[in-house]
């Protein structure tokens, strides 16, 4: 018997999601076979994708083709190791995202439980097979799915209006993404009609046609990753979509986007101009300026989520963007160190914000309030809850030990060796674009504070949280699965960088495996120990056994006693929930300092009103400067057609015929 | 590599660091009140008031939940993190590589993250709002302290504190300009971010003028005393970081015994200075309002960002 190649495996595994998802139209309303038999054994297959999407990494790349598609053009199918990176993200991640599934879909909640397990495993395959494909057609095949599965996802609650609306955008911009990157592939194969991967990488650009493939592959994915201005679906489509589904969307999903655009402008397209690292450098910045801000400024849980998923794939695309300018000037160490942030960050990201949305989950199913002003309090009610949250949020803030500073500080790193490019210009700027990835990371911090403290911290602001519950076994297993994920990144991050390795070599040609080789496996020193150094463990132990032995020395020395009474509050009598700040006045020092960033409705009580109430709205610029114009533009146009259109046959015979003469007299052989 | 020196020099830091903390706070409040014509309080004050809060009980709120009594003992775990890593006395130090100076902001935002949280867990209206001052002085304090270090970084060619502090230290005498920018940044933002003077008072009474003593309202006892314990830690971190990066001199490099016992006087001496500049300026300043505090850090950010330009534009090319 020939042993099975891991292309092979990840295919079966493709077809076992495909028909665990069937096997939930056999009983779709039987909630006990669907939730605890059927995901669970997706977790399953996700760990089996994991483990062989790892044990792939650093070997040669592997092809398949496989005989359905188009009549010349089967799909082929390729596992490298930029492939594998992602599988084992999908992979991973997917298990806790499947265990905690498995324990939160609920008889009577939106779709029947058998149809959303196939909505779910569809989407789970579409994702892998996105990941596979080595022809155009496969990919806009698995692409369409992904879209398509998750749109219904997003809609599962679809008797309410506002969720149809997320829904119907999200579709919107998914396709605009979608002609952006079947054009941007149209591009690619320079005329030659050779739809495979491996043609266009065969192909030689000119750099006008080059450019504009890149640029439509920023468009496209960037839609679908939600890069400014084509952001605007996130913040919509994450509240509507139940917590597993946002989870996964925000943590495997965009991580598809930033796959497929590593995949075109580093595999596919092999000449490299430093302005494509400019323009996507500036995109990035803005958005994750743009995403951080108003991710403060949120009062709904998710929302604010998902504005700070803007924020973190932002911070992608500014170390995508200074990929390209290193990997333009032919710098390929410090190309490899900014490639290493990205891929980095994209595993953090996607094991940290799919922990934080599974936390909303469960905190929404205890409460059935997604608002923020109506938490609070929750520590005491939802403990377990709360301490793995507590993982997500110092991991999303940036800070160490946890995964988002790893990423944070590699990329800090490489912007250090900016200064290095011989450009007139550049090499001032960039390091100070620096200072703004700095900001957007201390405004995360602010941001994760907020949603930490107002949910879980203080007084309870509504009666009704005392009968919250904390989440059940399988959501506990499958939060702590994610936290333990975002732990292990944090503390082991050359250990992870040594496998992660492959694909970087693959996409620059070089990598910092031989960097990281000769030193221990704690420490973290990409270029050399004197140059920069950070070892989290050390980190971690040092912080750990200060605590452990003040505690110690504290209680043997002096005593533990503790009392317990109310709050002092500087004597203030009144010390109800409502005195606390609610969601709004939190994030006022922000919207008071960054002003113009916002659209703002405000009504301030005044001294004569008899009912004095405080409202603000925050809403998005973008909406009025680009959206609400562009649809007024595609409405007036589609009155304009409606002109043509009397609807009698004997004007659409008209039409056809004077078409007819006007290319007889144009098209002449 | 790691040698016993090394370890004992390492351990000799921190408990130095312990042990100086408080008494560079009582330093600073004396010369406060000296030059503010009062009686100064004795010398020893944080002491006494360290050894009373840990004698007494806690009172804790009903609403305090395990987070509010873990954050103390985590902050204060912090900050010892940071002096161990700062070069006081020696840039011999095998903690160092543990954290680079971009680790050493997270540092400091990991302790500010659990202060603000542990502020916001008994619910009580002074402790959020102080909570959230303190992220807003910290998002706008942190770009400015990044953008000093990164100037130094790139004159050092290094982030290990360590190695930057001996370049300066051990470099012929250049005179970098942009070190200027960078040191009057990094006094502006250690102001901020040890709650002082102009940007916050630790003196106050004013409940609605606070940040720092709002944050901390409901703790007592042991909590309390560790939490001031790390506040004088974190003061002594940033000058120790502030001396050693723009005062660099004395400080032994590697493990030279004797160079090691001759900085302990030249320690004392530049944080009695240092001590005595703090006042002076607490002294002469007044508290500015809540939303000044943009402005004053904005002006940090820009020097900082000037410093690094001048860097890049004019040192570079020589």
């Amino acid at each position: 018997m020939t042993s099975l190649l891991p292309i092979d495996t990840l295919l079966i595994a493709a077809c076992a999601w495909l028909a665990i998802g069937l096997a939930g139209l056999v009983a779709p309303r039987n909630m006990r076979f669907v939730s605890k038999t059927l995901f669970p054994l997706g977790a399953l297959v996700g760990v089996i994708v994991g483990l062989v999407a790892l044990g792939s990494l650093g070997g040669p790349a592997q092809t398949a083709v496989l005989a359905i598609g188009l009549p010349d053009l089967p799909f082929h199918l390729r596992l490298d190791n930029l492939s594998a990176v992602f599988a084992l993200l999908l992979g991973f991640v997917s298990v806790g995202i499947s265990i905690f599934a498995a324990g939160y879909f609920r008889k009577g909640e939106g779709a029947a439980p058998g149809l959303m397990c196939l909505q779910y495993h569809f989407f789970l395959a579409s994702m892998l097979m996105v990941l596979l494909a080595d022809d155009a057609y496969a990919f806009m095949v698995a692409w369409e799915t992904m879209a398509l599965s998750s749109f219904f996802l997003v809609t599962t609650d679809h008797r309410h209006e506002e969720i149809r609306r997320a829904g119907f955008l999200y579709l919107l911009i998914a396709h605009i993404g979608a002609i952006a990157i079947l054009l941007c592939f149209g591009v690619m194969t320079g005329g030659a009609g050779d739809y495979s991967f491996a043609g266009m990488r065969a192909q030689e650009l000119s750099p006008f046609w080059a450019s504009a493939a890149f640029l439509l592959a920023l468009a496209g994915f960037g839609a679908k990753a939600g890069l400014v201005p084509l952001h605007v679906w996130l913040p919509e489509a994450h509240p509507a979509a139940p917590s597993p589904v946002s989870a996964m969307m925000s943590g495997v999903m965009l991580k598809t986007a930033i796959y497929g655009l590593l995949r075109v402008s580093f595999d596919l397209l092999h000449s490299t101009l430093w302005w494509w690292g400019v323009v996507a450098l500036a995109i990035g910045l803005a958005t994750a300026l743009f995403g951080v801000l108003y991710s403060t400024v949120q009062n709904d849980m998710k929302r604010l989520l998902a504005y700070s998923s803007i924020e973190n794939i932002g911070l992608i695309a500014v170390g995508i963007g200074l990929t390209l300018i290193f990997h333009a000037y032919r710098m390929e160490t410090l190309a490899a160190l900014a490639m290493t942030a990205v891929l980095y960050h994209c595993l953090a990201h996607s094991a940290f914000k799919s922990l934080l949305f599974l936390c909303t989950g469960s905190v929404l199913h205890a409460t059935r309030e997604r608002s923020l002003g109506k938490l609070g309090g929750l520590i005491h009610r939802m403990p377990w809850v709360a301490w793995l949250a507590l993982a997500g949020v110092i991991a999303s803030a940036g800070l160490p030990p946890l995964s988002g500073f790893v990423s944070e500080w590699l990329l800090l790193q490489s912007f250090l060796f900016s200064p290095g490019l011989p450009h007139p210009w550049l090499n001032m700027v960039v390091p100070v674009a620096a200072a703004l990835v700095v900001l957007v990371a201390a405004l995360a911090g602010f941001a994760m504070v907020k949603f930490y403290g107002i949910i879980f911290l203080g007084q309870m602001r509504e009666p009704g949280l005392k009968d919250a519950h904390d989440a059940g076994t399988w959501e506990k297993f499958g939060l702590a699965w994610l936290a333990l994920i975002t732990l292990l990144l944090g503390i082991l991050p050359s250990t992870v960088i040594l496998r992660i390795d492959a694909a970087t070599r693959q996409l620059l040609g070089t990598g910092l495996a031989d960097k990281l080789d000769e030193q221990g496996w704690w420490m973290l020193a990409p270029i050399s120990p004197e140059r920069a150094s950070y070892e989290p463990l050390i980190f971690l132990v040092t912080i750990a056994a200060t605590l452990l032995l003040g505690r110690w020395l504290v209680r043997h020395l002096y005593h533990g006693r503790v009392r317990r009474t109310s709050a002092w509050d500087c004597g203030y009598y009144f010390q109800g929930p409502r005195a606390q700040d609610t969601a709004e006045g939190f994030s006022q020092p922000i919207r008071r300092i960054f002003e113009p960033m916002f659209r703002m409705q405000r009504h301030f009580p005044t001294a004569r009103d008899s009912q004095p109430y405080y409202s603000v709205k925050v809403e998005d610029h973008f909406w009025y400067w680009l959206y609400l114009p562009v649809a007024g533009l595609a409405g007036r146009i589609s009155t304009l057609i409606v002109t043509l259109q009397g609807g009698r046959i004997a004007v659409y015979l008209m039409y056809s015929f004077i078409t007819l003469l006007i290319l007889l007299l144009v098209a002449r052989p | 590599m790691i040698s016993i020196s090394g370890l004992l020099g390492q351990a000799f830091a921190i408990l130095l660091a312990l042990v100086l903390a408080p008494l560079l706070s009582g330093w600073v409040g004396q010369c406060r009140a000296w030059l503010q014509s009062r009686t100064a309080p004795p010398l020893l004050l944080p002491y006494y008031q360290l050894q009373k809060l840990f004698h007494k009980d806690v009172v804790l709120a009903h609403g305090a939940s395990s987070l509010f009594r873990a954050a103390p003992f985590v902050v204060f775990g912090c900050m010892v993190l940071a002096c161990a890593i700062i070069p006081s006395l020696s840039t011999d130090l095998p903690l160092a590589p543990a954290a680079d100076a971009l680790a050493l902001v997270g540092v400091f935002g990991l302790a500010r993250i659990f202060i603000s949280l542990a502020a916001m867990d008994v619910g009580t209206s002074f402790g959020s709002l102080g909570g959230r001052r303190e992220m807003l002085v910290g998002f706008l304090a942190e770009p400015a302290l990044l953008m000093v270090i990164f100037t130094l970084a790139m004159i050092a060619q290094s982030t290990s504190v360590a190695t930057i502090v001996e370049t300066l230290a051990h470099r012929e005498l250049v005179i970098y300009p942009s070190l200027a920018f960078a040191g009057i940044a990094f006094t502006f933002v250690s102001f901020a971010e040890n709650a002082r003077v102009p940007v916050d008072n630790p003196a106050t009474h004013l409940e609605l003028t606070m940040i720092h003593e709002a944050m901390i309202l409901e703790y007592s006892g042991r909590h309390l005393a560790l939490i001031e314990w790390a506040a004088s830690l974190k003061l002594y971190a940033y000058s120790c970081l502030g001396l050693a990066l723009f005062f660099p001199w004395g400080i032994a490099p590697g493990d030279n015994f004797l160079a090691l016992v001759a900085a302990i006087p030249l320690l004392l001496l530049k944080l009695a200075i240092g001590g005595a500049f703090l006042a002076g300026i607490e002294t002469i300043n007044a508290k500015m309002r809540i939303f000044r505090a943009p402005e004053f850090l904005g002006t940090a950010f820009m020097l900082a960002v000037l410093g690094l330009l001048v860097r890049l534009l004019l040192e570079s090319r020589v």
